[in-house]
């Protein structure tokens, strides 16, 4: 094997912080590919540039998705990354894993790939970072038959992730990982041949935490969420009440002002409340969410292409989200229908309702509006009225006329 | 020898299979946590089981040598079980508090990194850069790896007014949540990109390119049979070149890295926010990027010594005043800060009351 001299990214092996080219030294050791891989991102440090091209068009037969075709433009000086592509697979709901399963992973990827992988990437998939075109569909064969499937790329339903949820979190408010497992088995056909004009994210986090980022970063953000009071143990708060100064740090922050504290005892109105989160972190052991749980839905979010960055808007304040959540995979279809409908290509959702406005989508999915949904109303008073608008306008000023009573 | 047989659309493995005993048995019955330290925190169930966490970090682009030695150490204390953060940390959960301190030691003795949990600076999300990425204008492990050679301390054993959370980002694409992070860096082209007319009518389709483009810099240029790119539009996004490998942007001496501050993801007190644009431009100086790190770590030592408890980056500037977050850090402001694409409406000022 070609030993290269890489001084500059050596300097990346000094100081506490674990090194991710102690690790390329590490599969480089017994692997060309990934030899190869430290020449070609060594060259990349000397010269300020990289060298990979574009995607290609590879994958396994029958799927669309699931394998990034990366090749690079100096393969002829480092071979083993001629062809250096990456195999996404589906992780588990929460990260969980056990070692044998792991192992498992590491010994078909030594075998056929480079020994490198990023555990996580950034959508949630375990990534398998480097292979031939032609070692593909063994790697498929090899891995679908212990279990495990790949995750999706291109314009599709990207693979869904969750927080870890009620695994370890008494925060949550739902299921995240049932429900990411179930969406996830429920849209194969969605994740596995793109179809779509774009990328579709899903991601679930069982609070306002929001320890996923899906209200920055998935097309369809499910928040948990509660209706009913939240709970107060007294004695918890006299305990916190030792180490903290309960009105400075929790009445005086919470943005709403519903809390009391006398010194003695916490009171909360709860109507008043908007589940911020920041009480029931802070004091974790005194107060609990109770009553009705389930999750706030929110549309749209995404990266800065094209037109700048979105931040999933709130459409649905309140839905149950329990097996065999049935209602939402019906409002998933009915999302996507009309974003299939209305989008160009490479459109995400948000983009198609900013151009299509909000009033047209919320209509197709069959959703009312509420003031949950907003900031603020409109400030312009340009808007459309409907024959419909206007009839329902007029039938409540006759209703009015008749009881004698205006109905704004 | 032959293959196994093959099986399409499966879906991952059930995760059930892969929960310790004591997370299938207090599934969704968790009561409360602690955070012991940076490194550690427990989890106590309404059964009144514990489960103690001990977060490792990682780079992220892990061999599977290193994998297998995660497994090692499940193995030895955690029967097997273990798990991985969405910022790419390792946790290893004990059931058994006797099991901790060995644990912990063992962790120590092989060179692994406990931290991160709390109000403090964990993990850094970030995306491929240099090491396998096509649309890469820096190296984000390289950027990762020298921002926390320096901020370590706040990772393993200091503590801060709350948590910062850092991001890298090789190009504006921005894959992971960089425009919501409390200091993130964004690597930016600054020229308009060339074309290879040559190559532009074999391989690009033409509405697609103009499609790409946010500000219609982009027209059609019949007699090349391929497009212009007008100069006084573009910004340099990319997003051309992402749709068409033709045209092409990178340019190492005038690539680099801008730094954004001030976002957040979670709802607490105040709303989730974008990242804002307070550094436009430092060169791209691998191998250990020095300024690009000295301007992160100056602006967490700022927040650590300006910040009331519990304020996030964000909270802190909106309470201050990004006139004064700019005074404080001594930050030159350009033109690149003001907002003249899609957002200047609501981000310029609109009332007579500032700080001087």
């Amino acid at each position: 094997m070609k030993k290269y001299n890489t001084p500059l990214i050596d300097e990346l092996e000094k100081g506490p912080w674990p090194s991710f080219v102690t690790e390329m030294k590490k599969a480089a050791k017994t692997n060309e590919m990934s030899n190869d891989a430290l020449g070609h991102l060594e060259k990349c440090y000397s010269t300020k540039i990289g060298y990979w091209k574009h995607g290609g068009i590879v994958g396994v037969l029958g799927y669309g998705g699931g394998v990034i075709g990366r090749y690079s433009e100096i393969g002829d000086e480092f071979p083993g990354v001629a062809h250096f592509h990456t195999v996404r697979l589906n992780q588990p709901s929460g990260f969980f894993y056990t070692s044998k399963a792991l192992r498992e992973i590491c010994d078909i990827w030594d075998k056929y790939g480079s020994g490198l992988t990023n555990v996580h990437g950034s959508t949630g998939d375990l990534v398998l970072l480097g292979t031939k075109t032609d070692a593909l569909e063994a790697i498929f064969a090899e891995y679908s038959s212990r279990g495990w499937d790949l995750g999706s790329s291109g314009s599709a339903l990207r693979t869904p992730s969750c927080c870890v949820g009620p695994g370890r979190c008494e925060w949550t408010n739902y299921d995240t990982l049932g429900l990411t497992y179930a969406l996830t088995q429920e849209f194969q056909d969605e994740m596995h041949r793109p179809t779509f004009s774009y990328k579709f994210k899903i991601k679930s986090s069982g609070c306002a935490c929001d320890c996923v980022a899906s209200i920055a970063r998935a097309d369809m953000s499910i928040i948990g969420t509660w209706k009913g009071d939240i709970k107060i143990d007294q004695a918890e708060v006299k305990n916190y009440a030792k180490t903290m100064d309960i009105n400075k740090e929790i009445v005086n922050m919470c943005p709403t002002q519903c809390m009391d504290y006398d010194g003695k005892e916490l009171k909360i109105n709860n109507a008043e409340c908007s589940r911020c989160m920041h009480c029931i972190t802070r004091m974790t052991k005194a107060l609990k969410p109770s009553g009705e749980r389930g999750a706030t839905i929110c549309i749209g979010s995404k990266a800065p292409i094209v037109v700048g960055s979105l931040l999933s808007w709130v459409i649905i304040p309140f839905i149950k989200v329990e097996p065999p959540y049935t209602e939402l995979k019906d409002l998933i279809r009915k999302i996507w229908d009309w974003w299939d409908e209305n989008a160009k290509p490479r459109e995400r959702i948000g983009e198609v309702i900013e151009m299509k406005g909000m009033r047209s989508f919320l209509e197709a999915i069959g959703v009312k509006p509420v003031p949950q949904q907003i900031k603020e109303p409109r400030k312009d008073p340009f808007m459309f009225y409907t024959e419909e608008d206007i009839a329902a306008y007029k039938a409540k000023e006759a209703e009015e006329k008749k009881t004698g009573k205006y109905r704004f | 020898m032959a293959l196994p047989q093959r099986k399409t659309d499966i879906g991952p493995p059930h995760y059930e299979q892969f929960l310790p005993p004591v997370i299938k048995k207090n599934y969704g019955k968790w009561k409360y946590h602690e955070v012991i330290n940076n490194g550690s925190m427990v989890h106590v169930a309404e059964s009144g089981d514990k489960l103690w966490t001990v977060r490792v970090a990682s780079p992220r682009l892990l061999s599977t040598t290193t994998i297998r030695e995660h497994c090692d150490i499940a193995d030895k204390y955690c029967d097997g079980f273990f798990r991985y953060t969405t910022r790419n940390n390792v946790e290893f959960l004990v059931s058994d508090e006797k099991k901790l301190e060995p644990l912990k030691k063992d962790l120590s003795a092989r060179g692994f990194k406990m931290g991160g949990i709390g109000k403090c600076i964990t993990n850094v999300v970030h995306t491929q850069g240099w090491v396998h990425c096509h649309s890469a204008c820096t190296d984000a492990s390289g950027l990762v790896k020298s921002m926390m050679d320096e901020l370590y301390d706040y990772f393993e054993k200091k503590t801060l007014p709350n948590k910062v959370r850092l991001a890298v980002a090789c190009c504006v694409n921005m894959c992971g949540a960089v425009h919501c992070s409390d200091i993130a860096v964004v690597a930016v082209h600054t020229q308009v990109p060339n074309i290879n007319h040559e190559n532009f009518k074999n391989m690009c389709e033409l509405p697609t390119v103009i499609g790409s483009c946010p500000t219609r810099a982009i027209s059609p240029d019949p007699a090349k049979k391929s497009i212009k790119i007008n100069s006084e539009k573009c910004m340099y996004c990319g997003n051309c070149f992402t749709v068409c490998p033709p045209i092409s942007i990178k340019n190492p001496e005038r690539d680099g890295v801008a730094i954004v501050v001030g976002g957040k993801i979670n709802s607490l007190r105040t709303n989730p926010k974008f990242s804002k644009l307070v550094i436009p431009y430092i060169s791209n100086e691998p191998p250990r990027w020095p300024k690009a790190v000295a301007a992160i770590k100056h602006i967490v030592e700022v927040y650590a010594a300006n910040a009331r408890k519990h304020e996030r980056i964000g909270e802190w500037i909106e309470r201050i005043g990004w006139e004064r977050f700019f005074s404080l850090t001594g930050i030159d402001f350009t033109f690149q800060s003001i907002d003249d694409f899609t957002f200047m409406r609501d981000t310029m000022r609109t009332a007579s009351t500032f700080k001087w």
